[in-house]
C-alpha cells in the first residue's frame, strides 16, 4: 500500500537536489498537448518521454514539458527538441516507441533521428 | 477522441490556460450514467464567448484556442443521449468555469473512460504549480487525489519531480485495484 510516509521519504531525499536541478537543463523536449495533439495520441508520447528521460539518467540535462497547438495539426503528435546552440528539431507523427528511440539515439547518442522529423515528412 | 479520459485531459488543459489555481475533476458513475465535471477558478468566459464555444463554426481567430475541444466533448456526450452544460463567470469574486458532461453508459455509442490515471498524471506533470482535486466515484467506492495535500508533505519539492510522479502513478494504480477487489 502506497503511503504518505513514502512520499515524505521522497521529499527528504529530493530536498537537497532541488536547488541543483533548477536551471541546469540544457535540453528541452516539448510535446504538443492541444486538442489536436491529444486526439492524435500525444498523451502516451509524453509519458514515454518522461519515463525514458528519467529512467535513462538524463533528468539533470533534459526537461520534458507540454505546449499548445504548434499549427501543424495534421502531423500531430508533434515533439520539439531544443538544444543549446543547435537548431530546433521537430519530430512529427510520434508514438511512444518512437519517443523511446529519440531518447536513445538523439538525446543520449547525439544523432537526430531524421526519418521522424518534419523535414522528412513533407 | 478514443477515450473519454482524453476529453477530460483536453477540457482541463483549458482550465489551466484560463489561469486556474485549483481545478476539480469529478467523474461520477452509477449504473446508468457517467457524469464528468471539470470546475476551475480560472478567469472565466464572457457570455459572448460562452455562446460560441459549443459551435466550431463560430470560432474566430481570437477565440481559436477554444477550438474543437468542447464540440468534440458535446458530440461524445450527445451520441449517448447525454448533454454538456457550461457555466462560467468573469466576476471578480466568483470567476471560473464549470463544464458538466453527462454520458449514458449503456448506449451503444458510449466511449469508454479509458486510462483516467494517465490523464491525471499528465496534468500534474505538465502543470506542477497549479492544484488538482481528482475524485472518481463508482458504485463500488471512490478514488481521490488532492495535490494540495501532497504539496503540504512535499514542502517545496516540485510535483513534477519524477519520483513524485511515479509515486502518484503507483498510488492511483493501488486505489483502483482496491476498488476492483471490493
Amino acid at each position: 500500500m502506497k503511503s504518505l510516509a513514502e512520499l515524505q521519504a521522497i521529499k527528504d531525499k529530493m530536498k537537497d537536489k532541488v536547488v541543483i536541478r533548477e536551471g541546469a537543463s540544457s535540453t528541452r523536449v516539448v510535446v504538443g498537448m492541444a486538442t489536436c495533439g491529444i486526439a492524435a495520441g500525444a498523451r502516451p508520447v509524453l509519458g514515454a518521454f518522461v519515463e525514458a528521460v528519467n529512467e535513462g539518467g538524463l533528468a539533470q540535462s533534459v526537461t520534458v514539458s507540454q505546449t499548445g497547438c504548434v499549427g501543424l495539426c495534421q502531423y500531430e503528435p508533434i515533439v520539439e527538441v531544443y538544444e543549446a546552440g543547435k537548431d530546433k528539431v521537430t519530430y512529427v507523427k510520434m508514438t511512444a516507441d518512437k519517443a523511446k528511440e529519440v531518447v536513445e539515439k538523439h538525446l543520449k547518442g547525439g544523432k537526430v533521428v531524421t526519418e521522424y522529423t518534419v523535414a522528412n515528412c513533407e | 477522441m478514443k477515450e473519454l479520459s482524453l476529453n477530460v485531459l483536453d477540457i482541463t488543459e483549458n482550465s489551466v490556460k484560463a489561469g486556474a489555481t485549483l481545478t476539480e475533476i469529478s467523474i461520477l458513475e452509477n449504473s446508468d450514467t457517467l457524469t464528468m465535471i471539470v470546475k476551475d477558478d480560472g478567469c472565466g468566459m464572457s457570455e459572448e464567448i460562452l455562446r460560441t464555444v459549443e459551435n466550431p463554426f463560430y470560432t474566430t481567430r481570437t477565440t481559436r484556442k477554444v477550438g474543437l475541444g468542447i464540440p468534440l466533448l458535446k458530440m461524445a456526450a450527445e451520441m449517448t443521449g447525454g448533454s454538456v452544460k457550461i457555466v462560467s463567470s468573469t466576476d471578480a469574486a466568483t470567476h471560473g468555469t464549470t463544464v458538466t458532461a453527462v454520458f449514458y453508459k449503456n448506449h451503444l455509442d458510449f466511449t469508454p473512460l479509458g486510462d483516467i490515471k494517465e490523464t491525471v498524471v499528465t496534468l500534474i506533470q505538465g502543470h506542477p504549480d497549479t492544484d488538482f482535486l481528482f475524485v472518481h466515484q463508482t458504485p463500488s467506492g471512490e478514488v481521490k487525489l488532492d495535490t494540495r495535500e501532497l504539496r503540504v508533505i512535499l514542502e517545496g519539492v516540485p510535483l513534477d519531480t519524477y519520483e513524485v510522479i511515479v509515486w502518484i502513478k503507483e498510488y492511483l494504480n493501488e486505489q483502483y485495484e482496491l476498488l476492483e477487489n471490493r
